[in-house]
């Protein structure tokens, strides 16, 4: 069965990481993505270098997030260019932009400008902050959006200041959601023929992360999640709930009842409200599963049942996780379906590697 | 924009959701955001888990309130599975709808009788998603795909965190999220293809590969720097691989995060010419000496005297808010995130609304979720 998404074009203009994420989402689902970069360096993604690595002269962000692309390099604050850039799109099915609130519009080529040259225009937009309001204008950027979203007091223990997560969860998932709202107006295109404007933000994104936080606290007086003193991981959920030391090795335990827990840690009056008793608990908890390395006790508990793993670093992973974690190495669509999907390509396109190509495809004049 | 105004794109659908707990029902309140007909299947005694899973001791209207902001908006009805009579009036069900998801250990749903192939049988359109932990292969396969123990086996749990720390797993089901997410976004895309070809698709999720495409950035990272353990930062980390001054910093009255910028200019504007003595290559190289440098200039002032200074020349830097000051934050107010969901019998609380807006409109249903079998009648053929 062919790829879901083969024969649609998409014409991305966003940079770094939460557009280029959606787009890379279509692509892996068979869509043919084309960048419209700047030719004066490119998306800034190109680089960023995060640990110093490098694939081809750009960084290997770069490349994990744009594998698989065209890149088309166009001046838009020139008229050719954004007679190129509208070309593009009048040929296309969707339009993925992540400038700022505003810049777009100074650009010519806001949703607004795009319908009367195509009507049933698709288009994706993603901010840091929506697009009005106190912080529409300040850097959508993953750890700053972070920052905002409160999202940092929800992991680490209670003596810790904040702890974001170590990893640009606000980009990803603020991709996901502007892919998510993309293939649902691709739907409702093919019934209805009609065009849409799905827009998200990177503290739309956080906010839906935290939902289940968000909601409980909203609801309860707005006291907020306690972190426990070692070993935290959920701030609402009750003994055993988290990460211990074990003599060598850590366990995570999930939700498990104490009275089930109890005679397997030979610790049978293991007993209390799991909330309000949670410290006490915990640190009984902790004490018995200091005797055994993490391993040992992940055998043991599993064997009964007991919702537990080991904390594992990223080689362990690899030894010992078959599928699926060979199948995301190097990371590739995190989901299978029925027919082929996957861009085969591990490495993004050099800036303007194929403008001429495009240009003559596409009917742009020649690059001057 | 209410339920099923006919502008919403999934407007029409019918989404059966015999899934428990949170990525799948989360996947199908996506779907139901976005305006399809999303019908829990449940099982008579009880009903989903979560119905019974009181987090923070709250219930609404009997049930737990974590389950109304998973399943708000959706039906129920009730089914055995295990008997003839139910399980034909299912496969009825399933005959009138467009997508189905579950999230059974793989081959749970085989031995029901409603796998893939046999529900391809009987509706050739139908977009079948399927959630686990592992994927239906490997050594994981049977254990429990619950989100901190896919947290604790991903190595996401040591990327969190000061480098002296043990491992902090994040405290919030990221990867249950992440995982609903990928599920749309499959379900929707076969749903495409289905436009064009009239048949449905088999998706498959999972938590861990979610969360292998969650640390996609660093794990490429790791791959390419000879599979070295990222070491987290001795303090403030936000993330292992990126340079100082990135970061978490103490000023005298609060937290703020500061983002990528040079050493040099970083230095120029904090009067600290310590930071600018810096080569620029010592943000990799010396990157905890040059933090505890940073750290030490902004404990000395409060945070918005630094935020000023650093903001008004282009640095990327923000506040560390807590909920309360987020909460009651101009940005917060201007996003309009929330809204209240009411119950029947006129119980009501407040959740956050769909992360998607379409034309300029949020996506907002007041709808809690449904008491276990509430729509039996109407929908299932006696």
């Amino acid at each position: 069965m062919s790829a879901p998404l083969s024969g649609l074009t998409v014409i991305d203009f966003s940079q770094f990481l939460a557009g280029p994420y959606a787009s890379l989402r279509l692509l892996d689902m068979g869509a043919r993505v084309i960048k419209v970069e700047n030719p004066d360096g490119g998306d800034l993604c190109r680089r960023h270098y995060v640990s110093d690595t490098r694939i081809k002269g750009a960084s290997t962000l770069f490349h994990a997030i744009n594998r698989g692309k065209e890149s088309i390099a166009l001046d838009l604050k020139a008229p050719q260019g954004l007679d190129a850039a509208r070309r593009l799109i009048a040929q296309a099915d969707i339009v993925i932009q992540n400038f700022r609130p505003g810049v777009i519009q100074r650009l010519g080529l806001a949703y607004e400008d795009l319908r009367p040259l195509k009507p049933d225009l698709i288009y994706g937009s993603i901010s840091g902050y929506g697009e009005s309001g106190a912080w529409s204008c300040e850097p959508g950027q993953d750890l700053l959006a972070q920052a905002r979203s409160g999202l940092m007091w929800l992991s680490g223990n209670a003596d810790d200041g904040p702890v974001p997560v170590g990893l640009p969860i606000a980009d990803i998932s603020a991709g996901a959601c502007l892919a998510q709202g993309l293939l649902a107006a691709l739907f409702h295109h093919a019934r209805t023929g009609k065009g849409t404007h799905v827009r998200t933000s990177l503290l739309e994104a956080l906010m839906d992360m935290q939902f289940e936080f968000l909601s409980t606290w909203l609801s309860n007086g707005e006291a907020p999640p306690a972190r426990r003193s070692e070993g935290s991981a959920h701030g609402y959920l009750g003994a055993p709930y988290g990460v211990y030391a074990c003599a060598t090795g850590h366990l995570a335990l999930a939700m498990t009842p104490l009275d089930r827990l109890g005679p397997l840690l030979d610790l049978p009056d293991l007993a209390g409200d799991p909330f309000k008793d949670r410290e006490a608990l915990c640190q009984r908890i902790t004490r018995r599963l200091r005797d055994k390395p993490a391993e040992a006790w992940e055998a043991e508990l599993g064997a009964q049942g007991v919702w537990c793993a080991r904390v594992l670093t990223w080689d362990e992973l690899r030894a010992k996780g078959g599928d699926p974690v060979s199948r995301m190495l190097p990371p590739s669509l995190p989901l299978r379906m029925g027919g082929s999907v996957g861009s085969s390509a591990r490495v993004g396109p050099g800036l303007d590697e194929h403008g001429s190509a495009l240009r003559a495809e596409f009917g742009l004049s020649p690059k001057r | 924009m209410t339920l099923n105004a006919p502008a919403l794109p999934l407007t029409g659908l019918r989404v059966l959701d015999f899934a428990q707990f949170l990525a799948g029902p989360v996947a199908a309140l996506r779907l139901c955001d976005l305006g399809a007909e999303v019908i829990k299947v449940e099982r008579p005694d009880g009903g989903d888990l979560c119905r019974s899973m009181v987090v923070n001791d709250q219930r609404l209207e009997g049930d737990s309130l974590v389950f109304h902001t998973f399943n708000r908006g959706k039906k129920s009805v009730t089914a055995d599975l295990k008997q003839p009579t139910d399980l034909d009036r299912i496969r009825a069900l399933i005959a009138t709808a467009d997508v189905m998801i579950h999230n059974f250990r793989p081959g749970v749903m085989d031995r029901i009788g409603l796998g893939y192939d046999a529900v391809r049988a009987l509706n050739p359109r139908l977009v079948y998603g399927a959630v686990s932990g592992y994927g239906s292969i490997g050594p994981w396969r049977d254990t429990p795909g619950q989100d901190l123990l896919v947290q604790a086996l991903s190595g996401i749990a040591w990327l969190n965190g000061n480098a002296d720390d043990g491992p902090v797993p994040t405290g919030f089901a990221m990867l249950d999220v992440a995982t609903a997410g990928h599920l749309v976004q499959g379900i929707l895309a076969c749903l495409v293809r289905r436009g064009i070809t009239g048949t449905g698709g088999l998706v498959e999720v999972d938590l861990m590969s979610a969360a292998l495409d969650m640390t996609f950035e660093q794990f490429t990272c790791f791959l390419n720097d000879d599979n070295q353990q990222p070491r987290r930062h001795a303090q403030g980390n936000a993330n292992p691989y990126q340079p100082a001054p990135y970061g978490i910093y103490r000023a005298t009255d609060g937290w703020m995060a500061l983002a990528m910028c040079p050493l040099a200019k970083l230095g120029d504007l904090l009067d600290a010419p310590q930071i600018a003595a810096f080569a620029q290559e010592d943000a990799f190289t010396r990157l905890d000496e040059v933090k505890a440098v940073v750290s030490k200039v902004l404990e000395t002032r409060p945070r918005q005297h630094w935020l000023e200074i650093l903001g008004a020349a282009g640095v990327w830097c923000a506040p560390v808010l807590d909920w309360p000051e987020f909460a009651a934050s101009d940005g917060f107010a201007a996003l309009d995130p929330l809204q209240t969901i009411r119950t029947p019998e006129g119980a009501e609380a407040r959740t956050t609304r769909c992360p998607i807006r379409i034309d300029g409109q949020t996506l907002r249903n007041p709808a809690a979720a449904p008491a276990l079998g509430a729509d039996t009648a109407a929908i299932l053929t006696p």
